[in-house]
């Protein structure tokens, strides 16, 4: 008769199923190899299973040693298959990473490269210089009233000094408008404008009929600023410049003031700065103009300049680049050439 | 302004061992800006030499040269090849020997030419840099010179000197003359000044009497209330001898100072506007015919200058009359008709003193700019007229043999300077500098300003040669001037608490930023426009135009950014880019059509002109918004391993929008839009709300290739003005809803002209508050889809704000959206 014996509960019987099962999750290499020892040698039909169910067989005397033996050696067999069901995946994590390594010298980018303008970058980081020192940033228009542009800074329509602005003028002439030669109208602008004290830098596009070559452009930026307080003198104007001198060219920068002549300015005085680290060594550098507001421009803006004084200062924006950034030629700022932007980024 | 040192020496006191750099820096702590250095580079030995005989050998070249011997001082004469044929046996020549180097550089040697050894080089004017012209070699003769052979040339022809170039701001007319400098050194380094106007040989013939020649001042129309002319001194110099040679000095200096010798006469008045800074005129007194008037010109009269042109007169221009009529455009150019030649033997010189705006006009009118209405334009000394009238008669009588004449009158009815009242502490106040009484005083008396003590301060008269001294900020100027601005301490003011940015400044940034990190590149272009470009964006708009363009062929003002960054694109495309993605934000100038602008004659530059007109000028200001463009060529994604190349389409400005409008919290929305200019089925309009803020789209591909451009050209341009003003002044925010999200698909097929947008539209409005977020995922026609129709597919996300949705609700309000688009469109579910 074929039947099938009912195992005996024995050391051997247990130790023998018990080695099985051992070797055959040694064996097993892969998630698919175990799936199947699971199913072999701990599941419902796996000989440890049946041992098991032997138990309820054996008399009650012998259920304490034996159940012990079965439950000993079943735990074995599931320390050991959980213990390298996690070496299975760790080895195939491992092979799944090293399948997609990728040469990341060799990716491509998806995102374009962008960048600011570095001339508007510098206008906005000078520009904070003064914001960080309760200054506000004033604007105005670029075609503008010749009066806002010369009669109010005391530019006399007849004196020299007007007919060298090299001013571009709109058409018909006699409507008095032009592009404005300098960031001044803002100056007159603000103090028409805003309650006094004022201080503001005004940052923007100006106009002069220059042709362009390496050091000129017929469209170029300033930045400029006034200061309209009580008790203002030339030294708060030194104080300011190199202020910002410092911040634009480290600790060591320093202003010199040398006389000069402008119609809205007086005292008048160009500027040069120290530029400590210049390339090639320090040096003085002419960076613009300044001096003390005219007493026609306060008058022309409604103020006593019995009660009131201050000072105003500008330089270009252009130039400062040139000379921070050792810049040769003016064309490449203007050209628009995306690789001149790019070599800033965001960053002047 | 040019300044020879030797001529400044004569003046003042500069030390031998000055170099060009000492006097420029000298002129610069006193506010003369340093331009450049002028002087003749070469160096010896270059010597006198006399030409002792010579042979001329024609060549086979078919010149003939000439082999001369010359003595330049040495035991034996040396043999010199010369090109030129304009002298004699026994003419003194200038030599350069081996060793010379000659302006060029152009070093000599001896040198086998023509079949000699030429040992050195008889120099031309030109070669030795002390004249243009060519006309062979230089004769010492010419020059009235007669040296011993061997003498140092270079020191004869004062080829030595040099000139320091200084500008001369507009202010400081007096600068404009070795007078004027001289004062200006003195003052800088204290050097002893010794006024040329006041040398007593000048003195003398000033105190001369003259018996008067008629000069009358006749001005019907003074410009702006001043006279034209405020001082006419005539002289007269008799038996001049024109043909004399200009000493070589006087050659060397001028040429230095910038100006050619013309003729002795002639380079003798220019010799003494550089050195008094008087603007002289002589005429050949044979050909004056009566007595002078100065007057404005007539209508319609007209005048033939020195350069041979008919000048068209204005009533404005102020003119030299004699009975004949015109015979010089006062200050600025005489008249062909008195002009003085080699045969002129009487000469009546013009010292004058015209009005600074008067020549001003007249020399901008005639476009005339001269040294002599330069000077005059920013005024010249009233008081030194006569003493540079004297100088020019002694200098005639010294080097042209002539004689003074009794002849001669003097017209002075310029007004002396007023008295500036100074206060006792402004200049500090002003300078933050605490200057003594002293300083103040001696400063002031430096400058020539004479000074009275009275109540609280200073009485001071400027000196005649200062009318840009008017108010106490001007004096105040010169102390610190000549103190030095190195004096001025550095304090940095408080301002008051500023508000920082405002919010266009702060948004306008964000914009740009924005942009930038999305990998598009900022660049500013020139506002200028051709009729053409202005055309095709912006129609029959009205564009202001430029009067004086620099490129007549593109006078007007951008009423768009986008024709700009067109022209960008193709430089960079021309230089070998391809994937461009440019931005730019600027202004431009929309003038209202029927409108006109500007303003009528302006108010005073010196006094508030009052609110209204204040209003009235601003009104008539063109409106001048900051718009953003960008602009997208070749691809947004370039091709690269594993990737294919996106090429850039309207979508990507498209996009640009949108980020922009994320940048600046302002809710848009694109519909199908069109332009002139732009692709007919690839463009948008974008709103914000219901107002149009701008256009997004492909650039029509017929402009692109009239444009040299690529067939595509992706383009967006928005009125920055406009979405910043519409967008959120503050962010309105709804709670985050914690609850688990179900998300479903719906596919929708409707007709395919139906706008995606407008589906969109009614699903979301029909879904309700549940609905989070829908987003169009596919748009398929084809297979399955009935002709004519679409398959839209848009991926859902439900949420509740206090439970977690059933699958039931969120199929509800999924079909709630579907329920609206089908009663809209005939939109039926694809399941």
């Amino acid at each position: 008769m074929a039947l099938v014996s009912e195992p005996l509960i024995t050391e051997s019987s247990v130790a023998e199923a018990v080695d099985a099962a051992l070797a055959a999750i040694a064996e097993a290499s892969d998630t698919a190899a175990l799936k199947s020892v699971r199913s072999a040698h701990l599941g419902e039909a796996s000989a440890l299973a049946r041992l098991n169910g032997e138990l309820r067989n054996v008399p009650n005397d012998q259920k304490a040693a034996l159940g012990k033996l079965v439950g000993q050696a079943r735990g074995r067999v599931n320390q050991a298959f959980t213990a390298r069901e996690h070496e299975v995946a760790a080895a195939e994590e491992t092979a799944r990473l090293a399948a997609e390594a990728v040469d990341v010298t060799a990716l491509g980018s998806r995102w374009t490269p962008g960048a600011r303008h570095p001339l508007t970058l510098l206008m906005e980081q000078m520009s904070d210089v003064f914001v960080g020192m309760g200054w506000e940033v004033a604007e105005g228009p670029e075609l503008e009233n010749e009066w806002f542009n010369f009669d109010a800074l005391n530019f006399d329509e007849d004196h020299p000094a007007r007919a060298m602005q090299d001013t571009f003028f709109i058409d018909p002439v006699d409507s008095h408008l032009v592009m404005r030669t300098h960031t001044s109208p803002v100056q007159i602008r603000s103090l028409l404008e805003r309650p006094l004290p004022v201080y503001v830098v005004a940052p923007g596009r100006t106009f002069r009929t220059d042709e362009l070559d390496a050091t000129h452009t017929p469209v170029f930026n300033q930045i400029e600023g006034i200061a309209i307080d009580k008790g203002l003198t030339m030294a708060h104007l030194r104080g300011t410049l190199e202020h910002l001198a410092r911040a634009m060219f480290g600790e060591e920068a320093k202003i010199r003031l040398r006389p000069n002549y402008f119609p809205f300015t007086e005292p008048s005085a160009e500027m040069d700065v120290w530029q400590p680290n210049a390339k090639g060594g320090a040096r003085w550098v002419e960076w613009g103009g300044c001096g003390m507001v005219n007493r026609n421009v306060l008058r022309a803006a409604g103020i006593d300049p019995e009660e009131y004084q201050g000072f105003a200062f500008g330089m270009g924006i252009e130039r400062t680049l040139q000379f921070r950034n050792d810049m040769n030629d003016m064309r490449d700022m203007v050209e628009g050439d995306i690789r001149f932007s790019q070599q800033f980024g965001m960053v002047v | 302004m040019r300044v020879p040192a030797s001529w400044l020496r004569e003046f003042v006191e500069v030390p031998a061992s000055s170099t060009p750099e000492d006097i420029h820096a000298a002129l610069v702590r006193v506010g003369l800006e340093e331009e450049d250095i002028h002087r003749a580079e070469l160096s010896g030995p270059i010597v006198v030499g006399t030409v002792l005989e010579f042979v001329d050998e024609p060549q086979k070249n078919g010149k003939t040269i000439r082999w001369c011997q010359v003595d330049v001082g040495e035991a034996e004469p040396r043999g010199i090849v010369c090109g030129a044929h304009n002298f004699f046996a026994g003419d003194k020549v200038v030599v350069s020997l081996p060793g010379a180097v000659l302006p060029g550089p152009f070093p000599i040697s001896a040198r086998k030419t023509y079949g000699h050894v030429s040992d050195g080089m008889i120099a031309s004017a030109k070669e030795l840099s002390l004249g243009d012209e060519h006309g062979g070699i230089l004769r010492l003769t010419e020059l009235g010179l007669d040296p011993e052979p061997g003498t140092d040339a270079i020191a004869l022809l004062g080829l030595d000197d040099y000139a320091v170039e200084v500008n001369v701001t507009p202010d400081r007319g007096y600068a404009f003359s070795i007078r004027g400098i001289a004062r200006e050194y003195s003052n800088s380094t204290g050097a002893a000044f010794r006024d040329p106007a006041l040398s007593p040989k000048l003195l003398e013939l000033v105190e001369a009497t003259h018996e008067g020649f008629p000069v009358t001042v006749d001005d019907q129309a003074p410009i702006r209330g001043n006279v034209g002319c405020s001082v006419f001194v005539t002289r007269v110099v008799r038996g001049i001898d024109p043909t004399r040679p200009t000493p070589a000095w006087m050659v060397s200096r001028l040429k230095l100072a910038g100006v050619r010798s013309i003729s002795l006469a002639v380079d003798i008045t220019n010799y003494v506007m550089f050195e008094l800074g008087q603007p002289i005129h002589g005429y050949d007194l044979a050909k004056l015919t009566g007595g002078i008037t100065v007057r404005r010109a007539t209508q319609g009269e007209t005048l033939t200058t020195l350069d041979d042109q008919v000048r068209k007169l204005s009533t404005e221009d102020l003119l030299i009359t004699d009975d004949s009529g015109p015979i010089g455009l006062a200050g600025v150019m005489g008249g062909a008709t008195t002009e003085i030649s080699d045969a002129t033997s009487d000469v009546l010189i013009e010292a004058a003193n015209f009005d600074p705006v008067s020549i001003a006009r007249t020399a901008r009118r005639h476009k005339l700019p001269s040294e002599a209405s330069k000077r005059f334009e920013r005024g010249v000394d009233p008081q030194v007229a006569e003493a540079a009238a004297a100088r020019v008669a002694q200098l005639l009588v010294e080097l042209a043999g002539g004689t003074v004449d009794t002849l001669g009158s003097t017209l002075f009815e310029a007004s002396a300077p007023s008295a500036i009242m100074l206060r006792d502490g402004l200049t500090t106040s002003l300078l933050g500098v605490e200057y003594t009484a002293e300083e103040v005083r001696s400063s002031l008396e430096a400058i020539g300003a004479s000074i009275d003590d009275v109540d609280g301060g200073l009485s001071v008269t400027p000196p005649s040669w200062r009318p840009d001294l008017t108010d106490e900020p001007t004096l105040a100027e010169e102390v610190a001037r000549l103190i030095g601005y190195d004096r001025i301490p550095s304090i940095l003011p408080v301002a008051p608490p500023g508000r920082g940015l405002s919010r266009s400044q702060r948004l306008r940034r964000a914009a740009s930023n924005m942009l930038a990190a999305n990998g598009l590149t900022e660049v500013q272009s020139y506002p200028f426009l051709s009729e053409a470009a202005h055309a095709r964006f912006s129609g029959d708009a009205p564009a202001m135009r430029l009067a004086n363009a620099l490129d007549a062929s593109v006078p007007l003002l951008r009423r768009s950014l986008v024709p700009g960054l067109l022209e960008t694109a193709r430089r960079n495309l021309s230089r070998g880019l391809t994937d461009l993605a440019l931005f730019e934000v600027g202004t431009v100038f929309l003038p209202e059509a029927g409108r006109s602008y500007g303003s009528g004659p302006l108010p005073v530059g010196n006094a508030h002109p009052g609110d209204e007109v204040v209003a009235a000028l601003n009104a008539g200001i063109p409106s001048q918004p900051w718009h953003v463009a960008a602009l997208f060529v070749g691809d947004r994604v370039v091709r690269q391993p594993g990737v294919g190349a996106v090429p850039s389409s309207v979508s990507d400005a498209i996009d640009a929008a949108r980020q922009l409008a994320l940048a600046l919290a302002v809710d848009i929305r694109v519909e199908q839009g069109n332009h002139p200019a732009y692709h007919p089925g690839r463009t948008a309009e974008i709103f914000a709300g219901d107002r149009v803020v701008g256009i997004a789209g492909e650039l029509l591909p017929a402009i692109a290739d009239d444009l040299d451009l690529p067939r595509v050209v992706a383009l967006l341009e928005l009125d920055l003005n406009a979405l910043i003003e519409l967008g959120a002044r503050e962010v309105v925010t709804s709670p985050i809803s914690g609850y688990p999200a179900a998300t479903q698909d719906v596919s929708l097929v409707v007709p395919v002209e139906v706008p995606a947008g407008d589906v969109l539209a009614a699903l979301t409005e029909g879904a309700g508050a549940l609905l989070e977020s829908a987003q169009l995922v596919d748009d398929y026609r084809g297979q399955g889809i009935p002709e004519g129709s679409r398959s839209l597919t848009f991926a859902l996300r439900f949420r509740a704000a206090d439970r977690t949705l059933t699958a039931a609700e969120a199929s509800d309000a999924r079909l709630a959206g579907v329920a609206v688009a089908t009663e809209r469109f005939g939109a039926t579910l694809r399941e």
